[in-house]
């Protein structure tokens, strides 16, 4: 085995090492705790910006790196698996995470105690859920991700927040009796759970067998799509996006995309002959009518952002369930983008809310027990407060991508999704009405959004809000990858159509995966 | 055997379900739980009921698959047990605290009008 195969483990290594280094550590050392966090996030940016150029540029056959754990030949053992799309995946999970901690720095990284550790095992849980290829290893990451996300939610610690994650521990729970209840299942019916060999199992199965793992399937739909947040399953969402502090909320955009993303690779792998399909179409369909809905009807930023993402995962569930090589990859392109954005509203949505309700009375009282000095910042400019400006401007560039509103990725995303839909000869149904049902989310969300801007930006006479940059920088951040996207659309929609025409070929996982040699120990050599 | 068992789990998986969407918290949770034992219990079987095999092989002996029980099933269900009680032991944490900082024991924080 080449030395940088084992690059594959560092995304899971390195938040796993770090979260529980920090864990003794006290709040005293909260400098400290953040720099080591900070430190595994860049580090993990980096594997996954190497894993990108060694699933595209050759190293694997196919861009497929296979990693077996312990070295246990497949079927038996937990492969790791990197391909194109997790690849992406990691690299937009480090981005976030390094947008979130950086935004969290300042403030919300030292109310509480273990912030730094349960966000380290945040990561690792996302990484782990993107890399791995069995099925039972996924409810395993499934539960880390989720366990250190209940601890975030209650990050910051106050009514709201109990009341929404109550709901939310309560909904996860239950999710993930589902999930495995369909892994039984699927077990039973097939008599593995590796996802390769469970692809090969379902294309030789009799008909006749078909019944049990289906059902089997379905209970584990259910439950990716209720960390999906399809429509009826996703009340759980805006209250708990709104609730939860703005670093948090953000890594939980892209918790609902891990759910898409296991969707996305599992029915594709398992079903490619389009069983199950449908109901993605039209339940994803039915979630942009829902969150269009829920956008209009609302005024505060945080569910505003929250039906946001159940717009986008709608979006992303009928465009898998539509079946479609190219319009999985303009999807990708959407995927990453809408994360970008709704992240970045989602932080910027605290900023904007000391503008609009003087918050700061209720975290004073937290920031106090918490001993966190904060001095009154100057504003940033004199004048034209150049604070105000600043967060508008950053509200306007969210808007133009949240709505698809050129020139940032938004436009370039729905474009190359309706180039992809307009494929078909003659265009079918089903098409058109996405097409509209996008159209029209679009304008919905200008007008939710613009309504919110005008409120808060021009018919308010209020101070401007005391801004400081460790907090302004992530967002900018965030928002200027979405510019880089648009820039560079050709490059990276290319690379998205590799992406799609990897995981719309199952054949090589089955052949790669199973195929994977264990690397002999020198016991075996010397063995007689 | 399969049916006292199909029925067992059946029962004890509504029982949950009516408890899970019953408006105190502390009802919410013994449905949680009894719904995770159902889902365990779930799991067990369905690695097949077996009497008298063991899931391990004996050393040197030579293996024979039919007097074996299924051991995947026992390690999930392990896997299972500590994640279900660890997170239910979290929620138990978060119902005493909302139970403490709203001062209802509603899943909704507030009581409901009348």
């Amino acid at each position: 085995m080449r030395a940088f195969e084992h690059l594959l483990l560092a995304p899971i290594l390195l938040p796993l090492l770090c979260g529980a280094a920090l864990a003794p550590l006290t709040q005293g050392w909260h400098r400290l705790k953040f720099g080591l966090g900070y430190a595994s996030v860049l580090g993990q940016l980096a594997a996954a910006l190497a894993l990108v150029r060694m699933t595209d540029g050759g190293y694997w056959q196919d861009g497929i790196g296979v990693y077996l754990a312990a070295n246990w030949a497949a079927p038996f053992g937990i492969a790791l698996v990197a391909d194109r799309l997790a690849a992406l995946m990691l690299l937009l999970t480090a981005l976030l995470g390094l947008a979130a901690l950086h935004f969290a720095m300042r403030r919300w990284g030292r109310i509480g105690v273990h912030f730094h550790t349960l966000f380290q095992f945040l990561l690792m849980g996302i990484n782990g859920a993107f890399l791995t290829h069995d099925l039972f290893n996924l409810f395993v990451f499934f539960e880390v991700m989720l366990a250190a996300s209940y601890g975030l939610v209650l990050h910051g610690y106050n009514a709201e927040r109990l009341r929404a994650s109550l709901q939310y521990i309560a909904v996860n729970l239950a999710a993930s009796l589902l999930f495995l209840l369909g892994a039984a299942v699927i077990y039973a019916a097939a008599g593995t759970l590796n996802m390769a060999d469970l692809a090969a199992r379902i294309q030789a199965m009799p008909a006749a067998d078909l019944g049990l793992l289906r059902i089997g399937a379905t209970a584990l739909a259910l439950a990716f799509l209720i960390k999906g947040a399809m429509w009826p399953l996703c009340f759980w969402l805006p209250t708990t996006y709104a609730a939860a502090s703005p670093p948090v909320a953000a890594m939980l955009v892209l918790m609902t995309k891990v759910g898409t993303y296991a969707i996305l690779r599992l029915a594709l792998l398992w079903f490619p002959s389009g069983w199950g399909y449908d109901a993605l179409l039209w339940g994803g369909m039915a979630t942009i009518v829902f969150g269009a809905a829920g956008m209009l009807a609302t005024d505060s930023a945080g569910r505003m952002a929250g039906y946001g993402a159940i717009v986008s995962s709608g979006t992303l569930l009928a465009v898998i369930g539509y079946g479609q090589p190219s319009l999985v990859a303009a999807g990708l392109f959407y995927l990453v983008g809408s994360t970008l954005a709704i992240a970045a509203f989602l932080l910027l949505a605290e900023l904007v809310d000391r503008i609009r309700t003087p918050r700061e009375a209720v975290l004073a009282v937290t920031m106090e027990a918490w001993a966190v000095e904060d001095k009154p910042d100057e504003p940033m400019g004199q004048g034209v407060p150049a604070a105000m400006a600043t967060l508008a401007l950053a509200f306007g560039a969210c808007t133009l991508v949240i709505a698809g509103l050129p020139p940032l990725s938004g436009f370039v995303a729905k474009f190359s999704l309706f180039h992809a839909l307009l494929e078909r000869d003659p265009v079918p149904g089903a098409a058109w009405v996405l097409m509209a049902l996008v159209l029209v989310s679009g304008l919905v969300s200008v007008m939710a959004l613009m309504r919110f801007g005008v409120r808060t930006f021009w018919a308010t006479r209020a101070a401007p809000p005391a801004l400081h940059l460790s907090e302004v920088l992530p967002v900018v951040f965030l928002l200027g990858l979405t510019a880089v996207m648009s820039v560079q659309a050709s490059p990276i929609l290319a690379y998205l159509g590799r992406a799609s025409e990897g995981i719309h070929r199952p054949g090589d996982y089955v052949e790669r995966v199973l195929r994977h040699a264990p690397v002999p120990g020198p016991a075996q050599e010397e063995a007689p | 055997m399969e049916t006292v068992i199909a029925l067992a789990i059946g029962i004890v998986f509504g029982a949950g379900i009516w408890l899970v969407l019953r408006p105190r918290t502390f009802q919410v949770l013994c449905g949680l739980m009894l719904m995770s034992y159902a889902v365990n219990l779930f799991i067990f079987a369905m690695g097949r009921l077996w009497v008298d095999r063991p899931p391990l092989t004996p050393a040197g002996k030579p293996v024979d698959p039919a007097a074996l029980a299924d051991p995947l099933p026992q390690a999930l269900v392990l896997t299972a047990i500590v994640i279900g009680f660890a997170t239910t032991a979290l929620y138990l944490v978060v119902m005493i605290g909302a139970r403490g900082l709203t001062g209802t024991d509603h899943v909704d924080g507030r009581e409901p009008e009348r």
